[in-house]
Parts: structure tokens; C-alpha cells; sequence
């Protein structure tokens, strides 16, 4: 047992700081530093530099397109785009559908849309959530019939990240209303042009336009467009699921958030002292550095411990719970060092507006983000549904 | 980067706790802390001389296994998970921490004998009005002619009542709570003018009083430089503090599935009181806690071997998650099985008595807390 890292370790993350330094785009930088939002070109920007050079997908296998890195290697990778402050990469294709369509896709699906996935010429959205199904995502309503060689679609979906930008979608939808809820799934890849798709913005509590209502009236989807078999979707989305709640615990990223609150505390004052030398703050911020090498330390355990390489299991509901509590905390302690400078309401730059936005560059989005970040319990399983998932998998409950 | 086990690691681990499994039922325990030795030495003789366990961290020059921090981590989840009262601590980890940090002559001939089960060390160090200030010192080594003469009083020295020999930090030299002058000595525990008041912990071990009253003790019984040894006795207090955080593991894992356990065989109306939701989230809560505690460990352990300030931040980041941890899984165990949680009749209670010990040992979640943010987060 160590955690030392080797010459070759070493060497390779000096070729990522090397690379990340002469290839971060500076305007994005720019935009980032002054907090404003993201919009889709900022995120594909980075996207296809990473495509470039073969770097967009480490967790992918060889075949498909992975760097085929150690472990290790993929840690150094993570450590090293969050202490650069690399924009985040879209999960929807990358970590999402491409794993299910590489697991369980026909290989003329693989041949197709895993190579549109890494340039970035696809961007993908997730149509699982319905009103009436949440936590209980196996009792969705959406339904598609088969006719011929299509499905023909309908029904509504929720909370659909980015649709507004995306160019197709993966949908759980029911193809056996007389099965078990679960065993009446199908797993369809729907393209967002298709007639019959409706995107309605749902604009959230920081003002965002993040998440949109999809409505689906009659599309037509080629059954070639199913991954695995009709009714066996289920398999596909928990399978998903557990894949999206390793990236979850979001270590490398909520250190660098760490960082930044710190950067906040020492600038803003409280009397004659920074904030930071405030005894009740620091100790705050101490409790989640503290917590954060807890969460650390066991996503290290399940990357390179004895269970490594038995892909994610139900302990990352763990990750995903102690993972979003720690960026939540982050968020509050951002608005709460920013004091009375959380409460101006900043727009972004509108056309041809060049005034400077009220307070400290850093306090633009505390506020925002605090609110838009209560989403990290919520989805991906919400916490509650995690223990659930912990005391059935893991305890035998 | 790897954190998997070596094939004698887990050998280790196997055949300890087999051992415990066979020799350390919870029965067996309450009838020998109870005696009036307070122990069964047949089973620290067998650790050493069937097991060869008490060599497991030390040098193979000196008769052990070649291992380190992770081999004591090992050997005192284990005992935390039978509540084990057996001196490890004392006698491996911190006397055998410093003998193997100062090397030479004192420690070619005394790891043998810690080995061999022969030397049981006790470490006097915390007084009554030091708290966790390691150099708060009012114990005095006054040097005369080759040797010293020791006075003052040791606060609540485990393992004392047993020990052969004893650690004991003093001053010879500087004020009460100044870094310079402080000295750590090995010492026979049975030199006259040793006093001790014998007495049971609440966790089921036994603690000394002592008392030394001009207690002549030899020159070659100095560990280290004269005056200069705070800094080896924050390193093996370190040393200590993860090991008992492995401790504490496995006092929480044992915690965690008796509570599982006995949820699954109490009914309340009508049916097992682990199918209800609230207990069930909160026992994943507890396991949350017990595999983070475990997470902690191996942080602090990988952590030893760093320039002493990221070492002790590493080591009271551990330290604080590890007592809040312990708390929160102790806490619950108990209110989860209710009225029987709280007698002397189920082992779960016992448990929360040692895991409530742990956490104000070597320093409470406030202290470490505090020196954690002096080193990190100076503004």
C-alpha cells in the first residue's frame, strides 16, 4: 500500500499540466474567472481540444476510444483539469450513453454514435425523469408502440439537462404496459430533431436555463435506434445509474472549490482581520477539508484496492451521498463569505453591455450556484434513494 | 498509487483473527478483565510466541516481520473488534515506535524482548494538568552524575498495573509548556520510588496513578537527545493516534453489524424493526461512517512518513473524523437497540464504552480540529 507516484506517473502529469497550460483556451478562462455562464460552444470548445489529442474519454476501453491510463494515471487527470480549473465536460454522451452503447449497443450503433460522442458532434440528453415518476423512475409512463420498424413515442419527460442544445437523446420508455414495472422498460436512442419533440425551458432558482420539459407526440424511432432488448431497458439504466454516481463524488473539483472559498475568505474582511482568521468560518472550512480527504480516501480505496477494477458497485451511492453534501457545503460557504454581496442579481453580459456587474467578481455567482446546487441531493438518485440502495445492496435490509 | 494488501498483510490479518475469534469470545473477556489481574497473560504470551504478532511491525534484524504502521493498523482493528485490552498499544506502537525511531544499542536489546512478549511498556506522558499539551510538563529529570533523578505525577497510564517497563516523558530543562527541554526515558516500572494507585477504566482496561518520588534512574535510560525529544514524542504519539483510529474501526465495524444484527431479530409491531425506513437509513448512515473512519486510517498511516507538519495534519484530520465518527456510530447503536443498549449485558454497550474512550484519546475532536487548522489554514 502506497500513494506514491512513480517516474512515469510523474512524468505523465507533467505532460497534462504542459498540455492543459498551452492548450486552455484563454477566452474561456476569461469568461470562467468573471463568472458568467456557460454556453454550448464554451463547453465544446475544450471538448473537441481534448478530442484531439485522444484525451476526451480516459474511462472508456481502448477499443472505443479510452487512453487506456491506470488508474493512477486517471486520478493525475482528474487532480490535474480541476487545479487547472478546466470547464467541465458534458456527461451525457461521454459518461452516460457511450458506456451503455459500448455495454449493450449492436455494433452498428457502436460504429456509429461512440465516434460522435467523442468529437463532441453529438450532444446527448437524458429523457428519464417524468412528473409523475421521480425517485420511482420504473413506474414512467412514456410509451412506445411498435409499428413496423419504428416505435412511435409518446409521453413527457422532465428535467432534461441541456436539451436545448441537444442532438439526440436517450429515453426510457414502456414497451409492455402488462409487465412488472421494471421489466417493461425499453432503452431508445431518440434524435431531438424528430418530429413530434417539443423543448420547454424550465428556468430554475439562480435564473438558469438549465433544465427543459421534453414532450414526445407521436415520434417515429427506428427500432435500430434500441439498445439491448425490448423490455430489458431497466438493465441499461442501472447500469447508468451506478456509472453516473462514481463521477459523482466530484473530489478533484470540490478541492479546487475549496481552494476558491479560501481565496474568498482571506480577501473579504470581518473587523480588522480576513474572514478566514474568523474562528466559527474557519472552522466550517477546516470541518470540509476534513471531510473531503474522508471522501477522498475512499473513492481511492474503491479505484485502486482490492475491489478495483469490478467497475462501480452499490458502495458509490456513498461516493454520490458524502460527494454532494461536500459540494453543497462548498456553495454555502461561498454566499456566506460573500456576505452582503450575495444579494445583487447578476444577468450575464447582455449584447453590447460592457457596465461592470455590482461586487467582487467572486460574488457574481454565489448566490446562483448556491440555490442551483440543492440539485446535487436530488438527482442521479436522490440521497434518500442512495441509502435505500445501501441498506438493500450492501447491508441485506 | 495502490491500496491493496500484501499477501503477509493479509495473512496478518487472518490468522490474528482467528486467534481472537477463538480466544476472545465476549464471555471469555468480561470473566478475565474482571479478575483481579485484569487480564489473561497466556494471551499476550501466545501473540507473541505462536503468532509471532508482536513482531509484526519491527525490523527482521530484530526477530520481527519487516512491517510497519499498516501492520499495527492491522493488529489493532482486530483487537477493536473484540475490544481487545492487550498492551499493543503501548508496548509495540509507541515504545516500540520510539525504540525503532532511536535505534542503536537501547533498541538491539529491547525489541527482542517486545517480540519474545517478554517487556510490556507502559507510556506515561499525560499529567493532570496538561491535557493533550504533549510538552505540558511538570515531571522533572534532574540529571545526576551519569544518570537521573526522576519526580513528579503520570495521569492515567494504561496498561501500568502490567507493565515491565515504562515510557515517561519529563522535563530537563525550560518552563512548564516550552518545546526545548523536554526528555522521553525508558525505565524499569519497578525502581524504588515508583508509586502507582491501581485502577479499572471505564473501557474495561486498567490505568495506573504513578508517582515518581527521586526515582534514580540510569543515563543509558534517555531515549534520543537530552532536551530535545518533544519532537520524537509528537512522531510516535502520531504513530499512536492513527493506530488507535484502526482501533476504532474495528470497535465501529463490530458497532455497526451488532446493531444490523439485532434489528433483524427485534420485533416491534409485528415485524423486524430493520424494516423500518428510519432505522434503515440511519444504520447506512453508520455505515458511512465506519468505512470513512476506515478511509481515515489508511490516509493517516500513508500519511506517517511525511515532514512532520503535513503529518500532523494528516493525522488529526483522522483523528477528528475518527472521534465524530465513533461518536455518531456509538450513539446510535445504542438508541437503535434500545433499553438493552444501555446494560451491561450485551456486548454492543462495552463497545460504545472503548469507542467513546478513542475519542478523546491522544487528543478530542476540538484539539485536533485546532491543530489542524494552525498548520493548513493559517490566514
Amino acid at each position: 500500500m502506497d500513494m506514491e507516484f512513480s517516474p512515469e506517473d510523474l512524468a505523465f502529469q507533467q505532460e497534462v499540466r504542459d498540455f492543459i497550460a498551452e492548450n486552455y483556451p484563454a477566452e474561456l478562462r476569461e469568461k470562467q474567472d468573471e463568472g458568467e455562464e456557460m454556453s454550448k460552444e464554451d463547453f465544446l470548445v475544450w471538448h473537441k481540444i481534448l478530442h484531439k489529442k485522444g484525451w476526451i474519454a480516459p474511462a472508456w476501453p481502448v477499443e472505443y476510444g479510452g487512453t487506456g491510463w491506470t488508474p493512477t494515471q486517471r486520478f493525475i487527470w482528474s487532480e490535474e483539469t480541476a487545479r487547472a480549473d478546466c470547464i467541465r465536460l458534458m456527461p451525457f454522451g461521454l459518461a452516460m450513453v457511450g458506456p451503455v452503447i459500448y455495454t449493450f449497443g449492436t455494433p452498428e450503433q457502436k460504429a456509429h454514435f461512440l465516434p460522435r460522442i467523442l468529437s463532441g458532434e453529438d450532444w446527448w440528453c437524458q429523457g428519464y425523469s417524468e412528473p409523475g415518476s421521480g425517485s420511482d423512475l420504473a413506474s414512467l409512463r412514456t410509451t412506445a408502440v411498435r409499428d413496423g420498424d419504428d416505435y412511435i413515442v409518446n409521453g413527457q419527460k422532465t428535467w432534461t439537462t441541456l436539451a436545448q442544445h441537444a442532438d439526440w437523446g436517450f429515453f426510457l420508455v414502456r414497451t409492455d404496459k402488462d409487465a412488472k414495472q421494471q421489466e417493461g422498460i425499453s432503452f431508445l436512442l431518440i434524435d431531438m430533431k424528430s418530429p413530434g419533440i417539443t423543448v420547454r425551458p424550465i428556468i430554475t432558482l439562480g435564473g438558469e436555463h438549465e433544465v427543459n420539459e421534453v414532450w414526445l407526440e407521436d415520434v417515429r424511432v427506428p427500432v435500430a435506434n434500441r439498445v439491448y432488448e425490448e423490455n430489458k431497458g431497466w438493465t441499461c439504466a442501472k447500469f447508468l445509474l451506478a456509472h453516473e454516481r462514481t463521477g459523482i463524488a466530484g473530489v478533484a473539483a470540490s478541492k479546487r472549490g475549496i481552494e476558491k472559498v479560501k481565496a474568498i475568505a482571506r480577501t473579504e474582511v470581518d473587523g480588522d482581520k480576513p474572514l478566514l482568521a474568523n474562528a466559527f468560518f474557519k472552522r466550517k472550512v477546516a470541518e470540509l477539508e476534513v471531510d473531503l480527504a474522508a471522501l477522498e480516501f475512499t473513492e481511492l480505496r474503491s479505484l485502486a484496492g482490492p475491489n478495483a477494477g469490478r467497475g462501480p458497485g452499490p458502495e458509490s451511492s456513498l461516493l454520490k451521498i458524502k460527494g454532494s453534501e461536500i459540494q453543497q457545503r462548498l456553495t454555502e460557504l461561498s454566499l456566506e463569505a460573500v456576505g452582503h454581496y450575495g444579494a445583487p442579481y447578476f444577468r450575464g453580459f447582455g449584447e453590447g453591455d460592457n457596465e461592470h456587474p455590482i461586487g467582487p467578481d467572486y460574488a457574481h455567482r454565489a448566490a446562483p450556484t448556491y440555490f442551483n446546487m440543492r440539485k446535487t441531493t436530488i438527482y442521479g438518485g436522490s440521497n434518500e434513494i442512495q441509502r435505500n440502495i445501501i441498506a438493500k445492496m450492501v447491508l441485506g435490509l | 498509487m495502490d491500496f491493496t494488501y500484501t499477501e503477509t498483510q493479509d495473512m496478518i490479518r487472518d490468522t490474528l483473527s482467528r486467534f481472537l475469534s477463538d480466544t476472545y469470545d465476549f464471555e471469555t473477556r468480561q470473566k478475565f478483565i474482571n479478575s483481579d489481574s485484569g487480564r489473561d497473560p497466556a494471551i499476550w504470551t501466545a501473540l507473541a510466541q505462536e503468532l509471532g504478532m508482536l513482531g509484526a511491525a519491527f525490523d527482521e534484524d530484530h526477530g520481527g516481520l519487516g512491517g510497519g504502521a499498516l501492520e499495527n493498523a492491522i493488529v489493532m482493528e482486530e483487537l477493536g473488534k473484540v475490544i481487545g485490552i492487550e498492551p499493543y498499544l503501548p508496548t509495540v506502537v509507541i515504545a516500540g515506535g520510539a525504540l525503532k525511531a532511536v535505534g542503536g544499542a537501547q533498541s538491539d536489546a529491547m525489541i527482542p524482548e517486545i517480540i519474545a512478549g517478554n517487556a510490556i511498556i507502559a507510556f506515561a506522558y499525560a499529567e493532570p494538568q496538561g491535557r493533550y499539551d504533549l510538552a505540558n510538563l511538570r515531571t522533572t529529570a534532574k540529571k545526576d552524575g551519569a544518570g537521573y533523578v526522576l519526580n513528579g505525577h503520570k495521569g492515567v497510564v494504561y496498561a501500568a498495573p502490567w507493565a515491565t517497563h515504562l515510557l515517561v516523558t519529563a522535563r530537563t530543562g525550560g518552563g512548564q509548556r516550552d518545546r526545548e527541554g523536554v526528555s522521553l526515558f525508558l525505565i524499569d516500572a519497578n525502581l524504588p520510588g515508583i508509586v502507582r494507585r491501581d485502577y479499572p477504566t471505564v473501557d474495561g482496561s486498567r490505568a495506573s496513578e504513578i508517582y515518581f518520588e527521586n526515582v534514580a534512574i540510569p543515563g543509558d535510560a534517555l531515549l534520543g537527545g537530552e532536551g530535545t525529544g518533544l519532537p520524537l514524542v509528537e512522531q510516535i504519539v502520531d504513530e499512536a493516534t492513527v493506530a488507535v483510529c484502526a482501533e476504532a474501526t474495528g470497535v465501529m465495524q463490530k458497532l455497526h453489524e451488532g446493531t444490523l444484527e439485532y434489528t433483524q431479530q427485534r420485533k416491534q409491531f409485528g415485524i423486524p424493526i430493520a424494516k423500518f425506513q428510519v432505522l434503515q437509513h440511519r444504520m447506512v448512515d453508520m455505515f458511512m461512517e465506519v468505512e470513512q473512519a476506515r478511509s481515515m486510517t489508511i490516509m493517516g498511516v500513508l500519511k506517517l512518513g511525511l515532514p512532520a507538519n503535513e503529518r500532523m495534519a494528516a493525522v488529526s484530520a483522522a483523528k477528528a473524523k475518527v472521534a465524530r465518527g465513533a461518536k455518531f456510530v456509538g450513539q446510535n447503536a445504542i438508541q437503535t437497540h434500545g433499553g438493552i443498549g444501555i446494560t451491561q449485558e450485551l456486548a454492543i454497550g462495552h463497545y460504545f464504552k472503548r469507542a467513546t474512550m478513542i475519542e478523546g484519546q491522544f487528543g478530542s475532536h476540538d484539539y485536533h480540529m485546532d491543530r489542524y487548522e494552525r498548520l493548513v489554514l493559517a490566514d
